[in-house]
């Protein structure tokens, strides 16, 4: 056979080791960002951590107020954004007949998708705070993560019902079900594996959002948590800004914020594994059955 | 069959399919809204005056002057201009005299004190008998003074222009006499620290994507794919506090610089971030690439690599040029980490180790401190607006590019 | 011309033996068809010929495959300058979404060949030879997508011989086709055998009888009977091929 191209070879080894190494690199770097958080971070949590009100210029105490202003917001805003999200998401995959209108709302809830997290600041401070008179509060505040997340549960949905293939729909409609009942009683229970692994993951998003509640929702500091959905509160993304950037003594506050960061990561990553804890659990009771 | 069962359920369907319909609608009706109060608020900023609220620029009334730029002004009243005749005025005395409202005491005769002392209402005479007897003064003083009976002249500076807007080199929101809204060091920052941001995510990204479609093995892919998808959910604060605590400071080190928190720190953590994105996307991109294409390559004794360079990237290059449009779009919004590593200094950056300010951070930082429906208020919703087209243009060339590719799969 | 030998060759794709104990020597400047029911294992075996089998993992191979008395599965063995003599031709038309001339191109291209006039003059060649040559003389710089299903075919085809190889594998290269264009692949491989050694999977009967000169029935992996086409489908030694040949099979 033929004498053979030995750069060839060469041209490919090297590239091949390039790109390993440059992957090397980036994993390297995304678990060192990780395990900085988590290692510096573990050390600040404690139960005292987690259930007091901060103390002298949040510089010690906990971060109780933030952790729960967080959880406030994220409920708030899912409970805006989800059923929405999820019935937008079945007008677009089951009734939309695809006309220019379903490409209109298409790209529409793609561009609120691509919109930055500040703008949405803008508007709610606009629209929720200023113009129909909320206030700084947990109200105006979800409402703004509300419509940040809504393109995210809606295109969620979709891809969850794309999933359900089309025979069940149509074994649904032959039996004489209507098409309500085919969505309800047969599509939207196939697909639900899916719709809740997004939407956990949306929570994720919500809960570590700063710029949507900065001028809607957050304070610096509060001496008493809220008791309405009108009170302003403090919130995780929000604290950790502060404390690390603008706090009364930066240094002295460092241990707060690397717990802050922490707990920030823990939720995401504690989130992510139960997505893929369902999607696990839901994909093997398929198998078996 | 039974007529009334057959209603109901008709009914039901037909509630069903409004609600449907309403919910459908909701994310164009927010998209509407955006643009509507980013446009109304910000839009005010070209009808307001560029003067504060209330004051007023007088001269004397032999002083040719009649117009002067909102940078003018400020060099005037900073001092840094001095002389009539860089303003194109001829004049005995070229040099230029500011009265403040505090200076008036320092030009007042001891007449005119006294007649102060009694009542303030005697204060327009006096500014008035001042700028008389000094035709070499430019004063900034309140409206009302300048009303009965004044001899001098105003100078009306106009409204706010968005040619002054966009081309001016100075953002100062709270400046005397006149605030300067130059959006143009904004702009650029925003760019410079996109650019360096994609400029570093890009090559990494893609060997990143071109490893696990093309090399890696299950086992290694399975390791990697969660990792990458985590990162793409920790939240941009806790980038931008890593950033700000081992990044900055290495900066600074490494290039024995007075501070660490510039426009390269920014690039480094925007440029970590849009990994995810990155990678993602090309990654799906280059799966989808058929793999008949593949084999037809190699069957014609075509290696591995080259495999990659001229078929699989080449076939998927919508989708990557997708990612990396989507990754800048992700750098230039991105407010957090970048707000809280660049330094946030308004001023055109030369070098990459400069401090810089972006649009999204400049809303971030200020915002807060702007006073409603006011002039620095407004400003900042026109960065918005600024933000928003360019957000918008990049989600278009995506659905673009995107739809080529569908184009050409059939 | 080489022959391709194959000794006591086992295939395992997992847990799955998929060819078994096949020995056989395919003569060159000849067709040679393989025929049998789907998951007979006779595209695999096509696959061992220029190693595409390599790309699958968890697969595992014994026994021996050689190429002009060359083991094609050694270590010193480049796999990339074997697939450039052993061409191959898919189910599908699989030209790449370029140019008509860089698709044929292509292949010189990655071998180092930077001579500008060669590969043009290699690509009359290539297109002629596989009569391709007037009906794309005139856009050979529009899009390869732009050719009917049979016309990307022997694009392909073409494709595969510019690189001068010296087998030619296809598999089922006509599955795709309009009668017509069937026939004309069929033409051109009938022209082909004089400079090449052709091996083909089909599963149209009609088609090896027309084209081959030997033909190799494979069932469940095993190669059952492998003799001269003609003997095949008249008088074949085995029931399981004459069950086969006559559509009486399971």
């Amino acid at each position: 056979m033929i004498e053979y191209n030995k750069r060839k070879k060469v041209n490919q080894a090297t590239m091949f080791t390039l790109l390993r190494i440059m992957s090397i690199i980036v994993v390297g770097i995304l678990i060192a960002i990780l395990g900085f958080i988590i290692f510096n971070g573990a050390s600040a949590i404690s139960w005292d951590f987690l259930t007091k009100m901060p103390e002298d210029g949040m510089t010690k105490g906990g971060i109780l107020p933030a952790i729960l202003g967080t959880l406030y917001l994220t409920i708030g805003s899912m409970i805006f954004a989800f059923p929405i999200g999820l019935l937008s998401g079945i007008y677009l995959n089951e009734y939309a007949t695809n006309g220019w209108v379903v490409k209109l709302i298409r790209t529409m809830t793609n561009n609120l998708g691509s919109i930055p997290s500040v703008v949405f600041g803008l508007f709610g401070m606009s629209l929720f705070v200023n113009k129909l008179g909320f206030g700084d509060s947990i109200i105006a505040g979800s409402l703004t993560l509300g419509l940040l997340v809504l393109p995210i549960v809606i295109r969620t949905t979709e891809e969850a019902l794309k999933q359900v293939d089309n025979g069940f729909r149509h074994g649904s409609l032959a039996l004489g079900a209507t098409k309500l009942q085919t969505v309800v009683k047969v599509v939207l229970p196939m697909a639900f594996p899916n719709i809740i692994t997004g939407l956990i993951l949306s929570i994720g998003r919500v809960s570590g959002e700063t710029a949507p509640i900065m001028f809607t929702a957050v304070a610096y500091f509060l001496p008493s948590l809220p008791s309405s959905i009108f009170d302003q509160v403090m919130a995780l993304p929000y604290h950790l800004y502060v404390i690390s950037t603008s706090g009364t003594d930066i240094e002295a506050s460092r241990t707060m914020a690397y717990g802050t960061a922490f707990v920030l990561v823990a939720i995401v990553l504690i989130l992510n594994l139960l997505a893929n804890a369902i999607r696990r659990y839901f994909s093997k009771k398929v198998k078996t059955n | 069959m039974n007529k009334i069962f057959r209603g109901r359920k008709y009914f039901l369907e037909a509630i069903w399919e409004g609600l449907l319909k309403i919910s459908g609608s909701i994310t164009s009706i927010v998209v509407l809204l955006i643009v509507v109060f980013l446009f109304k608020e910000g839009m005010g900023l070209f009808n307001s005056k560029k003067i504060e609220d209330g004051y007023s620029i007088a001269i004397n009334k032999t002083n040719t002057l009649t117009k002067l730029s909102s940078e003018e002004v400020k060099n005037v009243f900073d001092a840094e201009i001095t002389s009539w005749k860089a303003l194109g005025v001829k004049m005995e005395n070229d040099e230029i005299v500011v009265l403040r409202l505090n200076d008036v005491e320092s030009y007042a005769n001891e007449e005119e004190m006294a007649l102060l002392d009694q009542s303030f209402d005697n204060l327009p005479k006096v500014i008035n008998r001042i700028i008389e007897d000094n035709p070499n003064m430019i004063a900034f003083v309140p409206e009302t003074y300048l009303n009965k009976g004044f001899s001098g002249k105003k100078i009306d500076l106009g409204n706010i222009s968005p040619k002054e807007f966009f081309g001016g080199k100075e953002w100062f929101p709270t400046a005397q006499p006149v605030p300067q809204f130059g959006v143009l060091p904004i702009i650029l920052g925003t760019l410079w620290v996109s650019l360096g941001a994609i400029l570093l995510a890009l090559p990494f990204g893609l060997a990143v994507s071109i490893y696990m479609s093309e090399l890696a093995s299950t086992r290694i892919y399975k390791l990697m794919k969660p990792v990458i998808e985590l990162l793409a959910g920790i939240p941009s604060v806790v980038y931008g506090f890593f950033g700000l605590i081992v990044i900055v400071p290495l900066i600074q080190k490494v290039f024995n610089l007075p501070v660490g928190e510039t426009a390269m720190a920014g690039s480094i953590v925007l440029g970590i971030m849009a990994l995810p994105t990155i990678i993602t996307i090309s990654e799906d991109a280059l799966r989808t690439v058929p793999r008949a294409m593949k084999e037809a390559s190699l069957a014609l004794g075509a290696n591995k690599w080259q495999t990659i360079i001229k078929v699989t990237i080449p076939y998927a290059i919508s989708g990557i040029t997708a990612a990396v449009v989507l990754g800048i779009g992700r750098a230039i919004g991105e407010t957090m980490a970048v707000l809280m590593v660049t330094g946030n200094a308004a001023v055109i950056p030369h070098t990459l180790l400069e401090p810089v300010r972006t649009i999204p951070a400049t809303i971030a930082a200020e915002l807060g401190e702007a006073p409603s429906g006011g002039v620095h208020y407004q400003a900042l919703f026109v960065l918005g607006c600024i933000l928003f087209i360019l957000t918008l243009i990049i989600n278009l060339t995506v659905e673009y590019v995107s739809s080529k590719n569908k184009h050409k799969a059939h | 011309m080489y022959n391709i030998e194959t000794k006591n060759l086992d295939f395992y794709y997992g847990d799955f033996h998929a060819l078994k104990d096949i020995s056989m020597t395919i003569e060159k400047n000849e067709v040679t068809a393989f025929i049998g029911p789907s998951g007979c294992g006779k595209s695999t075996y096509l696959r061992l010929f220029n190693r595409m089998n390599d790309l699958i993992p968890n697969t595992k191979m014994t026994g021996e495959i050689t190429i002009g008395g060359k083991d094609i599965y050694s270590k010193n063995i480049l796999v990339d300058q074997l697939r450039k003599e052993v061409g191959m031709v898919f189910q599908k038309p699989n030209p790449f979404p370029k140019t008509i001339f860089e698709n044929i191109a292509y292949g010189l291209r990655v071998n180092g060949e930077k001579d500008k006039a060669f590969i043009e003059a290699t690509v009359e060649d290539a297109l002629k030879g596989a009569a391709l040559w007037t009906e794309v003389k005139d856009k050979l710089k529009k899009s390869a997508f732009e050719l009917s299903g049979g016309q990307q075919q022997r694009l392909c085809i073409a494709r595969a011989l510019a690189v001068k190889p010296n087998v030619i594998l296809m598999d089922e290269p006509c599955s795709a086709l309009d009668p017509i264009s069937t026939l004309k692949v069929e033409e051109l491989i009938h022209e082909l055998k004089e400079k090449y050694t052709i091996v083909i999977v089909t599963h149209n009967m009609q088609q090896a009888a027309r084209v081959s000169d030997k033909t190799a029935f494979f069932y469940l992996g095993e190669l059952i009977e492998y003799g001269p086409t003609a003997k095949i489908f008249t008088n074949p030694d085995k029931e399981a091929t004459q069950n086969y040949i006559t559509g009486r099979f399971g």
